[in-house]
């Protein structure tokens, strides 16, 4: 781990609808260097709203407050839309869950890519497509002439997925935020796309924040790990020290997973404590 | 691969045959429809031709020659097998055959209608755009305000005032009929359409005259197409505003309107498409009331006119028409959605 990419202290997030208000996010506080930092927690705990939140996506009803945001010198927090609009994409980009869905259905995937890069490079047209070109194929897909002028619905998840990292990683950012970037894949394509990401990530030296709630998977592919419940950082710790987690919660998760050495009738339920809450 | 090209040129053909199926059976059920209820109207037809200082020998000799004695699906099948020949038969009206008479007032109402539907598009999009982009905020409210009104206010309302005051008050507007008298008959018909044909012959001054007779009864008319345009656009685009790939294009950096136009606005085309045809096709009839009040010598003031009279030819004659064009506006619209929805290829 090297020089701080993101710093987040105290970072909260509520939504407010009307006189209803959900605290969602609660004083959440890491630091993202050049690693793979993972979140994991169970869904609604909270973790795909800090990865949204980072790059300020957050819905008009959520409110966002922090100690602390930094991305580098900048400071996220204060920064206004236009310059959010610099930093998208270019600096920071985010890769989405299911390409079924986060692929623009009426365009070809090769200009949803060349666009991506024309967003933040003054490049010809031909210019953007050559390096579209590239990418496709360091994202490992044959004939990219071919997959460029195809449409959304044209391509298989797998295909689609590592389009969308091509998407993210063309104008070669230095934090990208997977948000559960396999979870709508097979598992025989899953290893493939994660084998790519991981490729990229190290040739560019970016940090990564891989939100997940696949623990074994977590476990092998991140450096550190940040495990959240109902909206907070109950542990951190490096991957390869899971076995070790200490929280009670981490402990009954870990517990919960089925093993092929050690065959059980029945998983064991995760007790939940309600000091978990404010603790 | 012979096969399968086969196969799908073969699936394409029966398509097609259902679909001209279907459209046949429109028709026939329309047609069947108006026929019947003008039967069963209180309207003598005989004596709008005939003339109530008729005796009686001249009414019956009419009668007969109108078929009137015979049963009325035997009455129905002459009159289709009329229509197949190309014959809608003559307008009380005016003596000439009905096809002739709606071939002379239907351009106007196109010009009328066509002009409107442009408003429509051109203000209802841009507003419907808006209104979903501020959910809730300034442009949604404006955008709700102009719509309520371009959907409750009664068209011939507006179109009185709005001839007293852009006629009568300002003198801005043309006021009744197409085109000034000094003009009327002056330019020569190619199409029909007034502003065409005068900017065909280079005669720019006609061609202003028709502008400025054009532009108010246009603008009433397609104020109710703004309306619906516009809030089906909203609603289209709320929808696509919030899906996911609108998320990836945010995240790749762009503009919010280059994410509202470039993206969400490029999913929506297609029910667009229909939206402007089904706005289309109702501006051509809705133009009845509009034609009325602005003197306006087009298909819908033929229409009224012939209805008064009874004169069933002329009526059933332009319900076929009305038909036809919607049919065709579906045809055409559904022809288009491959172009706009790749996933329809």
């Amino acid at each position: 781990m090297s020089a701080i990419k993101l710093n987040v202290e105290g970072l909260n997030v509520r939504f407010v609808n009307g006189q209803k208000e959900t605290h969602a996010v609660r004083d959440v506080s890491f630091t993202l260097g050049r690693e793979k930092l993972a979140i994991v927690g169970e869904s609604g705990s909270g973790k795909s709203t800090v990865g949204r939140s980072l790059l300020k996506l957050h819905p008009p009803s959520a409110r966002i407050s922090a100690k602390a945001m930094a991305f580098g010198e900048i400071d996220l927090l204060s920064a206004s839309e236009k310059a959010m609009q610099k930093i998208r994409g270019q600096r920071i980009s985010m890769i989405m869950q299911d390409p079924k869905y986060s692929l623009n259905p009426v365009v070809k995937v090769g200009d949803q890519i060349a666009e991506a890069y024309l967003a933040h490079h003054k490049a010809s047209r031909s210019d953007a497509r050559e390096r579209v070109m590239q990418m496709l194929e360091q994202v490992h897909i044959r004939d990219p002439k071919r997959v460029y002028n195809l449409y959304p619905h044209e391509v298989s998840g797998g295909m689609g997925q590592r389009i969308m990292i091509a998407m993210m990683v063309i104008t070669r950012p230095e934090v990208i935020i997977a948000d559960e970037p396999t979870s709508a894949l097979d598992v025989s394509v899953r290893q493939q796309v994660l084998s790519v990401l991981e490729e990229l990530v190290e040739q560019q030296q970016m940090g990564l924040i891989f939100v997940s709630h696949d623990l074994n998977l977590v476990r092998n592919y991140c450096d550190r790990v940040l495990v959240m419940y109902a909206g907070r950082v109950v542990e951190s710790l490096a991957a390869c020290d899971l076995q070790y987690a200490e929280h009670p919660y981490t402990r009954g998760l870990l517990a919960a997973l089925p093993s092929m050495d050690n065959r059980r009738v029945h998983l064991p339920v995760l007790k939940r404590d309600p000091l978990w809450l404010t603790h | 691969m012979f096969v399968l090209t086969a196969s799908v040129l073969g699936a394409r053909a029966s398509n097609t045959a259902r679909r001209a199926g279907t459209v046949l059976v429109t028709l026939l059920g329309l047609l069947a429809l108006t026929f019947i209820i003008g039967r069963v109207m209180p309207l003598d037809p005989v004596l709008a031709v005939v003339g109530p200082d008729a005796d009686s020998s001249t009414y019956d000799q009419v009668y007969r020659a109108m078929g009137l004695d015979k049963p009325i699906w035997t009455q129905f099948g002459l009159y289709l097998n009329d229509l197949l020949h190309g014959n809608f038969g003559n307008a009380l009206l005016t003596g000439h055959p009905v096809l002739d008479d709606i071939r002379r007032v239907f351009p106007a109402t196109i010009e009328l209608a066509t002009l409107a539907i442009l408003f429509g598009i051109v203000i209802g999009l841009p507003l419907g755009v808006c209104a979903a982009s501020n959910q809730g905020r300034m442009g949604d409210h404006v955008a709700r305000v102009i719509t309520l009104f371009g959907y409750s206010t009664p068209i011939f309302w507006l179109g009185m005032m709005g001839l007293l005051v852009f006629y009568a008050w300002l003198g801005w507007a043309g006021g009744a009929g197409r085109i000034d008298l000094a003009y009327d008959g002056m330019v020569p018909d190619v199409t029909g359409l007034l502003l065409v044909d005068s900017a065909l012959a280079g005669d720019w001054e006609a061609f202003a005259s028709a502008l400025r007779h054009i532009v108010l009864p246009a603008l009433i008319l397609g104020l109710n197409s703004v309306a619906y345009i516009s809030r089906m656009t909203r609603s289209f685009m709320l929808e696509q505003l919030s899906q996911e790939y609108i998320i990836t294009a945010r995240v790749k950096g762009l503009s919010r309107r280059q994410v509202v136009w470039g993206h969400a606005f490029r999913n929506i085309l297609v029910q667009l498409l229909t939206v402007v045809a089904l706005a289309y096709g109702s501006l051509l009839e809705g133009a009845v009331l509009i034609e009325t009040v602005f003197a306006w010598p087009g298909f819908g003031q033929y229409l009224t006119s012939s209805l008064m009279l009874g004169d069933m030819n002329a009526v059933m004659g332009c319900v076929l028409v009305i038909g036809l064009i919607f049919v065709a506006l579906n045809l055409i619209s559904d022809a288009l959605y491959t172009v706009f929805d790749p996933r329809t290829r």
